[in-house]
């Protein structure tokens, strides 16, 4: 999937102790397996991000197991409670194997 | 008519058997929770509800679970979540479970927290095939689970089938 493309909003400086909002979206079709091809009547073989993961300089922060149901471009907002500055990584994995991955700083004031 | 219909799960579980055998373990998963219900796809919502809570009953409370109450798009439906907790190392929310009963599969998705979020809640966006109870169940880190349950009426389904 060529066109997969992760992106991430966090905010560039926060203080110790604020709890943060991280905006996370990427472009995927979701294909549900569900589907039928209108002209064979074949259904469409599944092929979703099945695993979200968040860590902070390496701790795991957030995770999340997808199915299906997960609308197409999948969106997902959560919150951090910041004590230091570091890096953000953000993993998608799709069902085909391929891993989409995104590094985020944020520094502390 | 009961012939078509057996001829019917026939099919559906030759094909099923055939795709747990290509592709992936949420499949194979599925199968494995399901000792000799090869011939259904998915599990039924009690399944899927019980594989998380066991023999426990949730309790009310303490999850806010906010959803359109219409949803003209059931291809693309907003939820959020949040749940009451202090997110400290001793008792935090350590994963919230989503449900919708209407869905060829009523599993949805599953979102794990740590006591680094801070706050328990997150917000995504999610697919509903018609109009039906979208259910969350809670787990905290002492074990104890809750339970929330809204309804959406969907206008245009999300299956695109």
């Amino acid at each position: 999937m060529a066109s997969v493309k992760p992106r991430v909003k966090v905010p560039k400086s926060a203080a110790k102790g604020e709890i943060i909002e991280i905006k996370t979206l990427i472009s995927h079709v979701m294909e549900t397996g569900q589907r039928k091809d209108k002209k064979t009547g074949e259904k469409i073989p599944r092929q979703i991000i099945n695993k979200f993961t968040c860590t902070f300089n390496g701790t795991p922060v957030f995770s999340s197991d997808w199915q299906p149901a997960v609308a197409a471009n999948p969106y997902l907002a959560f919150s951090y409670s910041v004590v230091e500055s570091g890096t953000f990584h953000f993993e998608w994995v799709d069902d085909d194997g391929s891993v989409y991955v995104k590094d985020v700083e944020l520094k502390v004031n | 008519m009961s012939m078509k219909i057996s001829k019917l799960l026939e099919d559906v579980s030759r094909r099923q058997l055939l795709v747990a055998a290509g592709q992936g373990s949420a499949v194979v998963a599925t199968m494995t929770l399901l000792p000799g219900r090869l011939r259904a796809e998915f599990p039924t919502l009690y399944e899927a509800i019980n594989s998380v809570t066991g023999d426990a009953s949730p309790a009310e409370g303490r999850i806010e679970l906010t959803l359109p109450q219409i949803a003209e798009n059931g291809n693309t439906v907003p939820i959020e979540i949040s749940v009451d907790s202090p997110m400290s190392e001793a008792d935090y929310v350590k994963s919230v479970h989503v449900f919708a009963d209407g869905n060829p599969n009523p599993n949805v998705a599953t979102y794990h927290f740590t006591p680094a979020n801070g706050a328990a809640r997150f917000a995504a966006r999610i697919r509903l095939a018609k109009t039906q109870n979208v259910i969350a169940v809670a787990e905290m880190s002492n074990g104890d689970l809750y339970m929330a349950k809204s309804e959406v009426k969907v206008t245009i389904g999300g299956c695109g089938g």
